[in-house]
């Protein structure tokens, strides 16, 4: 059986967690195989992290290809701004969850509160449960895929990247979008300024296909409905009122 | 035809007002621009130094050492900020700025021993070669915000609000939209660009405490973080900083400068400087945090004696803004090319304004060079150029902090206090807290 490190907050300090994550993980060799856990395979340190008690800040700034599996609810800001590695929450994770991510996986075996992958620059974020309102605010280029449903503001001013929707999507989705896209296989309560629902294309069903399939999400990505930007308020104009 | 032309103008719709109207009725968009408030505020003008005589001796002009040294950061933060002078550079977007004068700044700044700050766009390399120290901005839009940078910051600046638009976002305009600066911002070239005003993954002054902690875990607890408001509530906001966890406060006064913004914001929200500084300062004492939390002041200022006013009442460092425009040209009649003046009034002519008025940023045709993204404009104002004149300039600002310093009988910039000041005006005694001259009034307190 592979080693796996495990690193226990109910003993550890955040912090001492987190430099360990940064300063030591980097040069930690192990091989990782583990069946049940995010289910990455490869040649990289494998870190089980128990008792996060709904913690804040667990794992974040990572930069090194590494496996790590969060046993349990965790707080707010979870993995933020990760790159490289890959990270499973087997709970449920408070607000902002992978914000700023920058490559790398972040899962979440649970449900997420509000403005989970905010901002998020590349990588993926999975949700397998729902999200709240705000899931994907301002995201530039990552993609986040939920098994559930989103709140209201979602993708709000997103950027660039995809959020993928399985369930429902709350009211003002997407409102003063650029230029990422938003697939809803629910019921989409409202739109935002700007956004509107396109025809789906082959190129957006085959898109949709590789995300849940990257995600491990069965769901038929012909049922989804593409949401982008009209792009009407990309220029001033007088006639866009209250819009701005 | 009668021969008297009665002129009476209205104090309420006067010809500015008219203007106004006439403007806004024609377009159907608000104005919009660049720079400060140009409305008649108190300001630290209103206050002079009682420097020593009899009852107080000074130190000699050139001769007896005065320091300057300016530390930033020490609550929490491994590597405090160590800086030379007082006076440091405000943060300014590559975006609203050339990639040269980023350059500018930064090779000023290091020569003189200061920060400078990124802004509303992200960290260029140019900046980070060029900056021995280097503050780097958290905004609401997150442009081009990322770790690795992040990591190579001295300091960390949340930026909550500005002075110039206290509750406002960001703005750029399509013109300064250019290829290098949409790719830093992930955003389609050429677009009229609002960024947020709010951050996305927090809100309240509780979830910033978290915010803040996260921003620590990721820089592993070395560098400073400094929290930036335009000045509002600032007693209450100030508080709310400290107790979210900030190294540094940083006020910004509402004639603080910006790049672009809706001219109602520019005049109409916030508080001067001059008002603001007094109530962060009393902030800091009610959570007695004063010199544990280092505070820094901006909005509006110009010179050294700005400066000095700023440390008596209570600011460990100020940061500049529209006066490093205005040292490397910005509102001169001419540019500097191969050591030749050019005459650049026509170029201003072009934007409907004149050398002396200019407020015209936003439109990224910035005559002289500085406020461009456009190749023949950013031409010129060279990096060598700029950085000379900045460095003369914050020299400048730096003798005469020294100077009036001595001249009250301090040794240390930082030993300058309140009771080094009067006020001319009564508004600025009310506001500074200090006494009106040739009285012991201080308005709602004595
Ligand atoms: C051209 C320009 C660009 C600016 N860009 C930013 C920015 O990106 N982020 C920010 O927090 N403040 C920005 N500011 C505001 C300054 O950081 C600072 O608060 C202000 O300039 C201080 O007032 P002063 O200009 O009167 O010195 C900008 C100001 C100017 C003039
Ligand atoms: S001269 Fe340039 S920097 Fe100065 S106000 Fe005009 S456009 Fe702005």
């Amino acid at each position: 059986m592979d080693h796996v490190i495990q690193l226990d907050l109910g003993r550890l300090t955040v912090r001492e967690l987190n430099n360990y994550l940064h300063h030591e993980l980097p040069n930690v060799g192990h091989v990782s195989n583990v069946p049940g856990s995010s289910g990455h395979i490869g040649n990289v340190p494998h870190v089980e992290i128990l008792n996060p008690n709904g913690m804040h800040s667990i794992a974040v700034g990572l930069d090194a290809p590494s496996e790590i599996d969060i046993r349990g609810h965790a707080g707010y800001f979870i993995a933020g701004m990760n790159k490289q590695a890959h990270i499973t929450v087997h709970g449920n994770v408070g607000w902002s969850v992978a914000e700023n991510i920058m490559s790398g996986t972040v899962r979440v075996k649970g449900c997420a509160s509000e403005c989970a992958g905010a901002s998020g620059h590349g990588g993926l974020l999975v949700i397998e449960g729902d999200a709240s309102s705000r899931c994907g605010i301002s995201m530039k280029g990552c993609d986040i895929v939920v098994g559930g449903s989103v709140g209201h503001m979602s993708a709000f001013m997103a950027q660039a990247g995809t959020l993928v929707v399985c369930g429902d999507a709350g009211p003002n989705l997407g409102d003063s979008l650029y230029e990422a896209t938003i697939y809803v296989a629910g019921k989409i309560h409202s739109f935002g300024a700007d956004a509107q629902e396109e025809p789906m294309t082959a190129a957006d069903v085959a898109r949709v296909a590789d995300l849940l399939t990257k995600s491990g999400i069965t769901r038929d990505p012909k049922l989804f409905k593409r949401v982008a930007s009209k792009r009407s308020l990309y220029h001033w104009h007088s006639d866009a009122g209250q819009e701005y | 035809m009668s021969d008297h032309i009665h002129r009476e103008e209205s104090y309420s719709f006067n010809r500015h007002t008219l203007e106004y109207i006439q403007h806004a009725a024609e377009h159907g968009l608000y104005d919009i621009r660049g720079l400060g408030a140009k409305r008649k505020l108190p300001t630290f003008d209103d206050l002079v130094f009682l420097t020593a005589s009899a009852s107080r001796y000074p130190l000699e002009g050139y001769r007896e050492k005065c320091v300057s040294k300016t530390v930033l950061g020490t609550r929490f933060a491994k590597k405090p900020i160590e800086l030379e002078t007082p006076v440091t550079i405000a943060g300014m977007s590559f975006g609203s700025l050339s990639a040269s004068v980023k350059e500018a700044l930064g090779r000023a700044a290091t020569e003189i021993g200061t920060s400078t700050t990124t802004g509303d766009g992200g960290m260029t390399p140019e900046e980070r070669q060029s900056s021995k120290t280097l503050v780097y901005q958290c905004l609401p839009s997150r442009y081009g915000f990322n770790p690795d940078d992040l990591r190579k910051a001295n300091a960390i600046e949340l930026v909550i609000g500005q002075g110039a638009k206290p509750g406002g976002g960001g703005m750029l305009l399509g013109q300064k939209v250019s290829e290098r600066v949409a790719g830093m911002r992930t955003l389609p070239a050429g677009i009229d660009q609002r960024s947020a005003c709010r951050h996305p993954d927090w809100t309240g002054p509780d979830d910033l405490t978290i915010k803040i902690n996260e921003l620590r875990e990721i820089t592993d607890w070395q560098v400073p973080i400094y929290v930036k408001m335009g000045a509002t509530r600032v007693r209450e906001d100030v508080k709310l900083a400290v107790k979210a966890g900030a190294d540094v406060v940083v006020i910004d006064g509402m004639q603080g400068g910006t790049a672009a913004t809706q001219q109602c914001f520019i005049e109409h929200a916030g508080i001067p400087t001059l008002a603001a500084l007094p109530l962060a300062v009393q902030a800091l004492e009610e959570m007695d945090v004063f010199g544990t939390v280092q505070l820094i002041i901006s909005g509006g200022i110009r010179s050294g004696a700005d400066v000095a006013k700023a440390l008596a009442l209570g600011a460990d460092a100020v940061a500049i803004g529209q006066a490093v425009l205005m040292a490397l040209g910005c509102n001169s009649s001419s540019y500097c090319q191969d050591g030749e003046r050019v005459d650049a009034t026509d170029d201003y002519a072009k934007l409907g304004t004149a050398p002396g008025y200019c407020h015209h940023c936003h439109t990224g045709r910035c005559p002289v060079g500085i406020t461009t993204q456009l190749p023949e404009l950013e031409a010129r104002m060279t990096p060598e150029w700029g950085a000379k004149r900045l460095k003369n300039y914050l020299q400048v600002l730096t003798m005469e902090l020294t100077t009036l310093a001595r001249a009250c009988g301090k040794s240390n910039v930082h030993h300058l206090e309140r009771e080094d000041l009067v006020a001319l005006t009564i508004e600025a005694a009310a506001m500074a807290k200090v006494p009106l001259a040739g009285t012991n009034w201080i308005p709602g307190q004595t």
